[in-house]
């Protein structure tokens, strides 16, 4: 028998999930316009007024927000209270290296906690268990936010964050957690530590997972239920809409419940922006209707995925998203990090002489995440001795992997060599999707 | 000052590269004197003493080689225990530092040479000079 964590919601009908939707969109577009500028200047000039929404019909009428416009309104400029009702930040990595930053209200981590302890409970968490948090905690939203919606739920919460692995293993065997959450590569990672150590999955007491933040296959799946003898769950959900637990996957294992009376999706054409039809595949958007700090309105996420309406055999109501894609920008996700290769090229033209010609070639070694930037040496570079061909490297390598945020290989290659298409170069290798 | 022009190139670590850049010297009727390769894990820098750099130069630039003229000292030993050891004292006891060496046969005479690369050409060449070793110039290799 499926449990929820709020029946009335999860299972209520479409009519009135509608209805619900349709009057917290009113309500957050009105606050929206009367206390963020950027949002008014764009309904303005688009000729909308906040009385123009009345209902989820409405809502194609809103001009999308992107990215860029995060970007452009660094740090608070898109913040909907004052700074003073704001009880924590969060931020995710951008292509310039300038960063995203959202916040949220006392408000709305009880949402965000709220929309986490439903993901839990699907994958069949209770107050009985323990919860392994392998998340990194900070300004990325994955630690902090599963562990508060664990707490919610009543679990015995194990905030391990990232790293040193064999002592996350004697942790979980010695602690006795019951379930997981961390990304999936981690997850497989972990499993063969494990093994190494002489620990079988009959010596743990995990029993579950959640797993997300970076795009993982069903082959993953099997191997990580396999290895740890556990069920491993999807979960969904990005800095800029409120963090993991927009969309969590129930015990069908077959797309994952998006918590619609927090947040309005759609699937649109990505060159038009045109709204399809549900069932159709397009790029996803999020509204959100219930956050106070940082409510994002048509927030266009790149990610490209379906929406199924259907009744589903949990008894949830909730719309499913397949899980997406593919991604509409270039964006890789490496390790769980957000990486755009025009960062690294911004990185090498900041540098000087090196020539803006680059390759990234992407790969998953022992299921980790690798990254190896071959970049083409100039003329200006080069030196008849090897310490300071070697120097170059160590000073690229380190101006790379202080903008990413993760640790990348860097090899110099020979000028021209790096294949161009109708001169450009091909930008990504990315070796992992072969092996999907 | 008696220092000769070495012609680096850089080597990416892949089948065919070695063989390409000796093909553009053999077209170029360029005579290679003394070599050597410096490799690392990724990359490698094949340096080299010709008869005619400035050409070799220009054909490998042709070819879209990323090359390099450095100005080394060519030094004349005595084939013998100790020949290069003097060189070495000397370099030592003034300071300089090497970077890197290598040996050659000089084919006027069969004797012993050492290209050397080191921290102060200037300081080194007057220093060693000093010391009675003999440099060797871009001419006197060039016949060679």
């Amino acid at each position: 028998m499926e449990k929820y964590w709020n029946e009335s919601m999860e299972c209520a009908t479409h009519n009135e999930m509608r209805s619900l939707q349709s009057f917290r969109l009113s309500q957050t577009v009105r606050r929206v316009y009367e206390n963020v500028k950027p949002y008014r200047e764009k309904m303005d000039a688009a000729g909308v007024k906040p009385e123009d929404i009345k209902s989820v019909d409405d809502l194609y009428k809103l001009p999308f927000t992107m990215k860029q416009d995060l970007r452009d309104n660094y740090p608070y400029g898109l913040f909907a209270v004052p700074m003073e009702e704001v009880v924590r930040l969060h931020a995710s990595s951008g292509t310039t290296g300038k960063q995203i930053v959202v916040g949220y209200t006392e408000n709305d981590l009880e949402v965000w906690k709220e929309c986490c302890a439903r993901a839990l409970t699907a994958a069949g968490a209770t107050k009985h268990d323990f919860m392994h948090v392998s998340y990194g905690y900070g300004l990325f939203t994955g630690g902090f936010g599963i562990h508060n919606g664990a707490e919610k739920v009543g679990m015995t919460v194990i905030p391990v964050s990232t790293g040193n692995t064999k002592r996350q293993i004697n942790i979980i065997k010695d602690f006795g957690s019951t379930f997981l959450c961390c990304t999936p590569s981690y997850a497989l990672y972990l499993a063969e530590t494990m093994e190494e150590m002489g620990i079988t999955k009959d010596d743990i007491k995990l029993k579950g997972g959640l797993f997300g933040a970076e795009p993982w296959t069903e082959e993953m799946r099997q191997e990580i239920q396999n290895k740890l003898g556990i069920k491993a769950m999807d979960i969904y959900g990005l800095t800029e809409v409120i963090g993991p637990g927009v969309a969590f996957e129930c015990c069908e294992q077959n797309g994952m419940h998006i918590n619609e009376d927090h947040f309005i999706v759609e699937t649109i054409d990505p060159d038009t922006g045109e709204v399809l039809p549900e069932g159709s595949q397009g790029e996803i958007v999020f509204t959100c209707i219930t956050k106070e700090a940082f409510p994002v309105i048509r927030y266009r996420t790149r990610d490209i995925g379906v929406l199924k309406r259907e009744k589903c055999s949990c008894g949830r109501n909730l719309v499913k998203m397949m899980k997406p894609k593919g991604r509409t920008d270039d964006m890789l996700i490496i390790r769980g990090v957000n990486v755009f290769p025009s960062q690294i090229e911004s990185v090498l033209l900041q540098l000087g002489n090196t020539a803006p010609y680059y390759q990234l070639i992407v790969d998953r070694v022992n299921n980790t995440d690798t990254l190896e930037i071959q970049v083409e040496l100039s003329p200006e570079m080069f030196s008849d001795t090897v310490k300071s061909l070697e120097d170059s490297e160590k000073l690229i390598k380190s101006a790379i992997d202080s903008t990413l945020g993760i640790s990348a290989s860097i090899r110099l290659v020979e000028p021209k060599t790096i294949p161009r298409v109708e001169g450009k170069a091909v930008r990504v290798i990315d070796n992992r999707r072969k092996k999907q | 000052m008696p220092l000769i022009k070495q012609i680096s190139i850089f080597v990416e670590n892949k089948p065919g590269r070695l063989k390409a850049m000796t093909h553009i010297l053999k077209d170029n009727d360029i005579d290679i004197l003394a070599i050597s390769i410096a490799d690392t894990k990724d990359f490698g820098i094949l340096r080299l003493i010709v008869n005619d750099p400035d050409k070799a130069c220009k054909a490998l630039k042709d070819a879209e080689c990323t090359v390099k003229l450095t100005d080394v000292l060519a030094i004349k030993l005595e084939d013998k225990p100790g020949g290069l050891s003097v060189v070495m004292d000397t370099l030592f006891d003034n300071q300089i530092s090497v970077e890197y060496m290598y040996a050659f046969f000089s084919k006027q005479d069969g004797q012993a040479a050492v290209i050397l690369r080191v921290d102060d050409n200037e300081k080194a060449a007057q220093v060693l000079e000093k010391a009675g070793v003999s440099l060797l110039t871009g001419e006197i290799i060039g016949k060679m």
